[in-house]
């Protein structure tokens, strides 16, 4: 092992997902298997070999249930993130972390949710969430997109960006979820007089700013990179991986510091870059986390694609198309895909760099994964 | 609608609004005096665990707004479209306010037209009479300086 430690130590080697849909019959924990064995039968590894667990929170099923259910062996590592949707990069940088260290050999990453069927989580006052509640929510500050929207007013407002630039990232996710028919909105194209005309949700965001709501499960294998040569898939290597926590952060209402624009992805995105061989200009792909289209230009700010107030206009010119600068969420994403969190966008990254992407980048030999903006973070940078 | 769920920290805050006074924590070591919020045990820049609660001048600008529409709670839903504003006020700029902007402390959340609400507008805090029983909270809120 090199002195960096993870670089290349691992490699995702198994990928699974149930289908995505509103309403899906079986449990969570029912779910949460099916995309557990799936991703194991991908990798060729049997369950009795899993060591290592890692998840994140706003998930019901637990590891007790999970491992006893699905026949693992004995489990000497086992970590949950925080969060929701920050962590579900995490949990690859955790097993990577914990396989690379010696504490584990085979690690198995998890999300499953029925948040399509299920109820929706801001409709639950006696929970405070990660949310200091006391001083948003008697305002009417009630829900995520409400939080949100108030930063893209604030973004919108200081560098004239413009619902156009929202629109460029709503119609880039979709396009790539009407090449995929595992995507929800497969079949479902969107124009931008759709979008222009469509109800609002919270002001200045639109319905089609805002993710699916989605029952779905997805599971993903990694193991040393030694072992992975040996796997049946050709091995995608976690090159580098961080959270983010910034210092003063306040999660989704931060409104609180001194730069409420710079979010958790800059914390990240410093971590990242200076434990990788490559640079922004070097990625190929990118799978952004999009629970809302203005976590897009907020994100490839953060992560260093533009300066500073120049996330509006990268989405110009098909810039987030195949075929442009950055292709981006090549599945649908959160928004046209499935929302589960965001580990569609782990696993679409790993398809992108497998070549099995059902719309494939040409050659692509790098991909950024991040988690949710605007709460606790992390991302990964994946490579073939 | 929904009550401020009070914690340690906050609890002054909302004893403060009771009596009509917007004030915010800040640190009370000397040489330091740093204003914080939310309110939290200790200061982040000096470690000091003494604070106080200053009194600010109650007036500010909207730094930025929203206007929910539904699927909303209840209460919301039957004033919706309304906005929800954050103010940053005029002692403090980093010391910012989420709220609403009303004609008045008892008006509804929608009671000002949207065409009025602009970044950078100065509002002027004033205070609901909150239920007046225990556990009921006076709310700041936010009128136009110049309506």
């Amino acid at each position: 092992m090199t002195g960096a430690g993870l670089k290349d130590a691992t490699a995702v080697v198994g990928i699974g997902q149930t289908p995505f849909a509103k309403q899906l019959p079986e449990s969570e924990k029912a779910l949460a298997c099916r995309a557990i064995l799936a991703a194991l039968d991908d990798a060729g590894i049997s369950p009795a070999e899993v060591d290592a667990l890692a998840s994140y929170t706003m998930e019901e099923t637990d590891e007790v249930e999970v491992a006893k259910a699905v026949g693992f062996g004995d489990l000497t590592f086992f970590s949950k993130v925080g969060y929701g949707g920050g962590g579900s990069c995490a949990t690859v940088a955790h097993l990577a972390a914990a396989v690379a260290t010696g504490q584990a050999t085979v690690g198995v990453a998890w999300r499953s949710r029925k948040r399509g069927s299920g109820p929706r989580p801001w409709k639950n006052t006696a929970v405070q969430l990660p949310t200091p509640a006391q001083w948003t929510r008697p305002f009417g500050l009630l829900r995520p997109a409400d939080e949100i929207a108030m930063l893209t007013r604030r973004y919108l407002h200081e560098y004239g960006a413009t619902r156009d630039h929202l629109f460029n990232v709503a119609l880039a996710c979709r396009n790539r979820a009407n090449q995929n028919p595992a995507a929800m909105m497969y079949e479902r194209p969107l124009t931008r007089d759709m979008y222009m005309t469509s109800r609002w949700i919270s002001e200045p965001l639109c319905l089609f700013d805002n993710c699916l709501e989605t029952d779905g499960a997805l599971a993903c294998v990694i193991v040393s990179a030694e072992r992975a040569r040996d796997c049946r898939q050709r091995p995608v290597y976690v090159h580098s991986a961080a959270q983010g926590l910034p210092a003063q952060h306040h999660g989704m209402v931060n409104y609180w510091n001194d730069d409420p624009l710079t979010g958790p992805a800059w914390t990240a995105a410093r971590h990242l870059w200076k434990h990788s061989d490559f640079t922004p200009e070097d990625v190929d792909v990118a799978q952004i986390y999009d629970a809302f289209t203005p976590l897009i230009p907020l994100s490839l700010e953060g992560y260093g694609f533009c300066g500073r107030g120049e996330g509006g206009a990268f989405t110009e010119g098909g810039a987030l198309e195949i075929g442009g600068r950055l292709p981006l969420n090549t599945s649908g994403g959160g928004l046209s895909e499935a929302y589960v969190h965001g580990f569609n966008l782990i696993n679409e990254g790993v398809k992108q760099l497998r070549g099995t992407s059902t719309a494939q980048v040409p050659g692509a030999a790098t991909c950024l994964v991040t988690a949710g903006e605007g709460v606790p973070t992390s991302a990964l940078l994946l490579r073939t | 609608m929904l009550t401020p769920v009070v914690d340690d920290d906050g609890a002054p805050f909302w004893e403060y609004a009771a009596r009509g006074e917007l004030r915010v924590q800040a640190c009370a070591e000397p040489g330091c005096g740093e204003l914080r919020f939310p309110p939290r045990p200790c200061c982040p820049h000096c470690h000091s665990f003494d604070s106080e609660w200053r009194r600010m001048s109650g007036k500010g600008r909207v730094w930025s707004y929203v206007v929910p529409h539904p699927p909303l709670l209840p209460d919301y839903a039957a004033q919706a479209p309304y906005n929800v504003i954050v103010v940053e006020l005029a002692d403090a700029p980093r010391i910012r306010l989420v709220g609403n902007l009303v004609s008045g402390p008892e008006a509804a959340l929608n009671s000002v037209a949207q065409e009025r609400i602009r970044i950078g507008a100065r509002v002027q805090v004033v205070f609901t009479e909150g239920a007046g029983s225990e556990g009921g909270s006076a709310l700041p809120r936010w009128v136009l300086e110049r309506p």
